[in-house]
């Protein structure tokens, strides 16, 4: 088996030769993770199909009196620029961290950016829940508000998951340094962070925009 | 403050105070089997303490050895299909008497059938596939385990959570009643506000999700850690159909887990996604679970097409007929499993169109799974056939399962389906492809592989018997179950009106009690094989002259698999080595071989799964959230903990590998004559072939 | 099986077809066998045969250890489940649309709505003005159609005999077309598992003359119960129709509960009540806290209805 510098061993950004046996190891790992995620796909898909067949109900708030596009302007900058800056932390660690001995400052600069917007993302998102139960819509008003709470919320927990896991890895590499498997971790990460960015798009499109138009 | 620790616990929940309150037949029959869990687990206790095995058990609970695993999968599935087989008997008892009313009373019943399907569905036959992939599919493709086995572990104790969770419905609380398919609004949360449907959900969330993991981990193992050489069109067909099996895992589990949640979320917290009221839509969740139920059918039974496949080559001492069409085949109906769920509903009201539609597509799935069998005929032209137990259940395969692929095509015509849906026809149906279909080929398996991970072979003649009592308890069962579905019979039905049921009902009666006896022959053979194992050792390891890779190591294999990885150029790869003369020759250079270490990540992973499962069913919260937050911890935890490896030196691995190779070379080796006797010590001999 | 009170044989099933969905029902089953036999009737008969003539003990066929393909064998293999498939596809296509439950099958149709309950089933004429329980009479001949839904939980209204089955749901509608040609009587079911008496949850159809219809007809119109919301919420209670009986203060009549259909828009608004309010375990039939004081059905609207139709 010759390997050639092109070659890519899993989707999305590889770790390159320099990094010796780690670039060997993610293949496994990281692909095994955007199998991982296919998975994932398919649960929100199921979340997103259960929701296309639901309507706001006469009787009950439905988009026009609960939606506020303002903020889900800012939950969606806010998201985009985390992906933004997780890829950012991804490239330091490509770039800088072949060799165990470079200086984690920047890597963890952008990892905490990151998780300071993700924050962001979840204050709205929570207010903007809360502002809807007081509303009258709470997930237990309809169908339409189950499907509609639900998947969003999915989709936020996901967020919070997220976030956890960046704090932890961060944690790993202060103690650690960026190791073998912080690396490994690392990448993984930033698959599930693209991933929720690539479903909130379908979100704020679909349930959102595709609510009041 | 009792409320808060014990949510709606009370000692009322418990089976053996029920049967003290209230004694019937019921409560007597259901304390009866819980009390076998106490009773059981004392036994098991005082065993491993007399026979000082509770190191060795600890061992196997954190090993993430494949073998290991897989042989911890199968034990459950043993253990809860002798549940499984004692629901059914009791069910088709019931029946036989169950003119105007059996012995059973209704919500006895109910839970019986839910328990049955459930049970066998999600406990016994994809614990059962999962521990012989895990155990074999390595082995085939040369590897020294799966990609993930941390991972496979973690997958094993949420299938065993939830399994737990299954039993102990048992003894405290009792289970759902809206049988294996828990259809919504029946169990929502106003009309069935018990345990039951709670139980059931956690249950099978649970355990899916270790589904979904591992198909994650089959996956990424065959697709990136085949051995040199083995490139995609050269792999055994078991591990194509475990490749086939693990994509449509991955595909088909999340639907379940949603489906599942959305209705925890309508039960726990109000939420309106099943409900009659305010919007919810029973249809999604019919539609969702399908989505899931049908690709799930398939997971079943690929893994035992996988082993014809191996049954119908190995003893006929053939080529497989087809290769490259059985794998189009495979991939055909991995593909088309997933646009055939509507099938499942053709009586729900939809259009003409619609469901005409998915009634062609359904037809058209036929079309692979009749290649398939043709191929495996094909495969036995022109070679030499033994009658040996796996060959015996293949052509009971052959036989019955095309009986139930008929009955399938019935069933797949809507115009058909508005009489037969959700008649006994469906439930002989679906057994009629289960048993013959996926059973065989578990049993089959275990048969052939068995000596490959315990080092002897199971006894010949006591197997032969426990694959006729299968075929002929089978037939007894279930055939008369397609009659009464004519005749109108409807099914979880727990008593009937039409006296010219009684005769197919007795039959069908003393079918289970063969089929009971099936399942005792099961455990006897294993028994009698073990304590006749020195006169069936076969420690060269090739028992069948086998045709692929999984052949090629000492029986019982060591932990590493190949002392070093081996390198293919063709399909059968071990049979063509035979012929040259390449086999078992001896290797120059050997490495120290790095394994994972063993580790209580899974087993811990188990108990905070059903800590949380439980909490959830009785309202414990804190049980819920302490659990919960005690997996994440336990993540995080061993995400720092460094990942340790041991190191077997070469030169152990050399002394071990090298003693194999040379009794190999040394050996005098049988031929198939000897197959079934004491001079069968793993090595193959080419055969002693007449022609007329 | 004999049905004690006319005596006559009840038809359980499509066996013994007593209308034309039926008897197309069961030639489509002997067509559809047939043809699947083509590719299965290889099977049987070529295992037998290869089995005597491979075995390795006493073998009549040449060893050929690595014959794994032939061109024929191939288009055979693949050639011949691609027709029967196709074949049975076009048949299956055809029957599906020609026996559409929600085609009618003659001109005026016979308008009858079921509500199903547990464990019961309520046949409303809103013509006639009558409503009866666990009891489908219908003119011989005449082309019917059941508008269906539950006030509980899913169900599947069966008449083996006559036509097969239909789910019916709660807040949604569904139909059933059907006709019966012969005089007699057909087991009708549920055949959706909805508890306890699930069981027993069965009623008979009757397929007689104009005349004995009509009759029927006016013996029920003059009956003194009459289905009104008190009687509604009663009938909703747990049990079968016999069980029924106590609470109604009917307990010695002997035959099908029969009444007069007081509020003729009750149907619809039993499908109204899923859409204007959450339902309690009191006011939902099925729940085991039901209670029928508790469970009132909203008033009738002369809007159309938010529910679901199929």
């Amino acid at each position: 088996m010759s390997f050639s510098i092109r070659k890519s061993l899993h989707p999305g950004l590889n770790l390159g030769e320099d990094h010796g046996d780690d670039r060997l190891e993610a293949e496994t790992s990281v692909f095994g993770f955007w199998v991982f995620m296919m998975s994932d796909l398919v649960t929100f898909g199921m979340f997103f199909a259960v929701f296309a067949t639901t309507m706001p109900l006469a009787c009950c708030p439905g988009p026009k009196e609960l939606f506020d596009l303002g903020s889900v302007a800012w939950q969606t900058a806010f998201l985009l620029a985390s992906s933004l800056t997780s890829g950012m932390a991804i490239l330091t660690l490509k770039q800088e961290h072949a060799s165990r001995s470079a200086s984690t400052k920047k890597l963890v600069f952008w990892l905490l950016v990151t998780v300071l917007l993700g924050c962001g993302f979840l204050y709205r998102e929570i207010s903007d829940f809360i502002a809807m139960a007081a509303a009258g819509g709470p997930p237990t008003r309809s169908g339409y508000l189950s499907a509609l709470w639900s998947l969003v919320g999915l989709h936020g927990l996901h967020v919070t998951g997220g976030l956890i896991w960046c704090l932890v890895i961060v944690a790993g590499i202060v103690v650690r340094g960026v190791d073998h498997r912080w690396k490994l971790t690392l990448l993984r990460w930033a698959v599930f962070w693209h991933f929720l960015d690539v479903v909130w798009i379908a979100i704020f499109s679909f349930v959102f925009l595709g609510g009041l138009l | 403050m009792l409320d808060a620790i014990f949510g709606r616990l009370t000692w009322d929940s418990i089976i053996l105070v029920q049967a003290v309150e209230q004694p019937n037949i019921n409560t007597f029959i259901t304390a009866g089997a819980a009390a076998m869990m106490p009773v059981g687990g004392v036994m098991i206790v005082a065993l491993l303490t007399w026979m000082k095995w509770w190191k060795p058990l600890f061992e196997w609970l954190t090993s993430v050895d494949h073998k290991k695993i897989g042989t911890m999968y199968i034990i459950f599935a043993v253990i809860m299909l002798f549940r499984g087989v004692v629901e059914g008997m009791l069910m088709r008892a019931n029946q036989a008497v169950g003119l105007n009313g059996g012995f059973l009373s209704s919500d006895h019943f109910n839970q019986l059938f839910t328990t049955h399907g459930t049970n066998m569905i999600f406990f016994v036959a994809m614990p059962f596939l999962f521990g012989l992939i895990n155990i074999i599919v390595p082995l085939q493709i040369g590897a020294r385990d799966v990609a993930f086995p941390r991972l496979n572990q973690i997958s094993l104790g949420l299938t065993a959570a939830g399994g737990f969770l299954f039993m102990i419905s048992l003894m405290i609380g009792e289970f759902s009643t809206g049988g294996w398919t828990g259809y919504p609004s029946f169990t929502g949360r106003l009309v069935n506000p018990g345990v039951g449907p709670d139980y059931y959900i956690l249950a099978i969330a649970i355990s899916g999700i270790g589904s979904t993991l591992t198909g994650v981990n089959f996956s990424v193992t065959i697709y990136k850690l085949r051995t040199a050489g083995m490139s995609f069109m050269r792999m055994p067909l078991f591990t194509w159909t475990a490749l086939c099996t693990s994509i449509l895992l991955i595909f088909a589990m999340p639907p379940l887990t949603a489906c599942c949640a959305m209705l925890g979320l309508d039960r726990f917290l109000g939420f309106h996604f099943f409900t009659n009221d305010m919007g919810g839509n029973l249809m999604n969740f019919i539609n969702l679970f399908w989505m899931f139920g049908h690709p799930e059918v398939y997971i079943l039974i690929l893994p035992a097409f996988g082993v014809m496949s191996e049954i119908s080559s190995t003893f006929s001492g053939k080529r497989l007929y087809g290769y490259t069409s059985i794998v189009a085949a495979t991939m055909c109906i991995a593909v088309l499993s997933f646009t055939v769920w509507l099938h499942h509903f053709f009586t729900m009201g939809q259009s003409a169109t619609v469901n005409a539609a998915f009634g062609v597509a359904t037809m058209l799935i036929a079309i692979p799974t009749g290649v398939k069998i043709y191929d495996w005929l094909a495969t036995l032209w022109g070679g030499r056939i033994r009658f040996t137990a796996p060959m015996i259940y293949l052509c009971g395969f052959f036989v019955l399962f095309t009986i139930g692929g008929l009955s399938g095509v019935v069933l797949a015509s809507p115009t058909l389906d508005y009489q037969l849906h959700n008649s006994q026809f469906l439930v002989a149906h679906f057994h009629n492809v289960i048993i013959p279909g996926v059973l065989f080929g578990i049993l089959a398996g275990i048969h052939i592989w068995f000596p490959k991970i315990y080092g002897f072979r199971l006894m010949e003649g006591l197997s032969r018997i426990t694959a006729f009592l299968w075929a002929i308890g089978f037939i007894l069962a279930f055939m008369p179950l397609y009659q009464t579905g004519l005749m109108g019979m409807t099914r979880r039905t727990v008593a009937y009106e039409d006296p010219a049921l009684v005769p197919w009902m007795i039959v069908s009666g003393i079918g289970a009690l063969i089929l009971g006896c099936a399942f005792l022959s099961i455990l006897l053979t294993i028994f009698v094989s073990v304590l006749n194992r020195k006169k069936l050792m076969v420690p060269i390891g090739d028992p069948w002259d086998g045709r692929s890779l999984e052949w090629a190591t000492p029986a019982p294999t060591p932990e590493w698999n190949f002392a070093v990885l081996p390198k293919v150029d063709c399909r059968d790869a071990f049979t063509d080595a035979k012929a040259k003369g390449t086999a078992y020759q001896p290797i120059e250079k050997y490495e120290d071989i790095e394994m994972p270490a063993n580790t209580y990540y899974g087993f811990i992973i188990m108990i905070m799964a059903s800590g949380l499962g439980f909490g959830l069913v009785w309202h414990m919260w804190w049980l819920a959230i302490a659990s919960l937050l005690g997996a994440i911890a336990t993540a995080i935890t061993y995400a720092f903990l460094p990942q340790k490896q041991y190191i077997i030196p070469a030169a152990e691995v050399r002394e071990i590998d090298e003693a194999w190779r040379r009794s190999a070379r040394e050996g005098r080796g049988i031929t198939r004559d000897d197959e079934g006797n004491e001079a069968n010590q793993g090595l193959a001999r080419p055969d002693n072939i007449t022609n007329p | 099986m004999i049905d004690p009170s006319t005596h006559l044989a009840i038809a359980e099933s499509f066996l013994q077809p007593m209308g034309p969905v039926a008897a197309d029902q069961l030639r489509h089953l002997i067509i559809v066998t047939l043809l699947t036999l083509i590719a299965v009737v290889p099977v049987m008969v070529s295992m037998p045969w290869i089995l005597w003539r491979y075995r390795r003990s006493k073998p009549k066929g040449e060893y050929r250890p690595s014959w794994e393909s032939n061109s024929f064998l191939e288009w055979l293999m693949w050639g011949v489940p691609i027709v029967v498939v196709a074949l049975i596809g076009v048949n299956l296509t055809i029957m599906t649309f020609r026996l559409d439950p929600y085609k009618e099958l003659g001109k005026d149709p016979l308008q009858v709505q079921v509500i199903g309950l547990d464990w019961k089933w309520i046949f409303i004429y809103p013509d006639e003005g009558v409503a009866l329980v666990d009891e489908l009479v219908v003119p011989e001949g005449r082309a019917v159609e059941l508008t269906l839904t539950t006030d509980t939980v899913m169900q599947s209204l069966q008449i083996s005999a006559i036509v097969g089955q239909i789910y019916a749901m709660p807040a949604m509608t569904t139909k059933l077309n059907f006709r019966a040609v012969k005089q007699g009587v057909a087991e009708g079911m549920n055949s959706q598992f909805t508890g306890n008496g699930f069981w027993k949850q069965k009623f008979q159809v009757y397929s007689v003359s104009k005349e004995d219809y009509a009759a029927r007809m006016k013996k029920a119109q003059s009956s003194d119960l009459s289905l009104t919301d008190d009687t509604y919420a009663i009938l909703a209670m747990q049990g079968t129709s016999e069980e029924a009986k106590k609470p109604l203060a009917i307990e010695n009549r002997k035959g099908p509960i029969e009444m007069v259909l007081g509020d003729p828009k009750i149907f619809q608004r039993v499908l109204a009540r899923y859409m204007v309010e959450d339902m309690t375990p009191e006011s939902q039939p099925g729940s085991p806290s039901y209670d029928p004081k508790k469970s009132p059905l909203p008033p009738a609207s002369d809007k159309p209805m938010m529910g679901m139709e199929m």
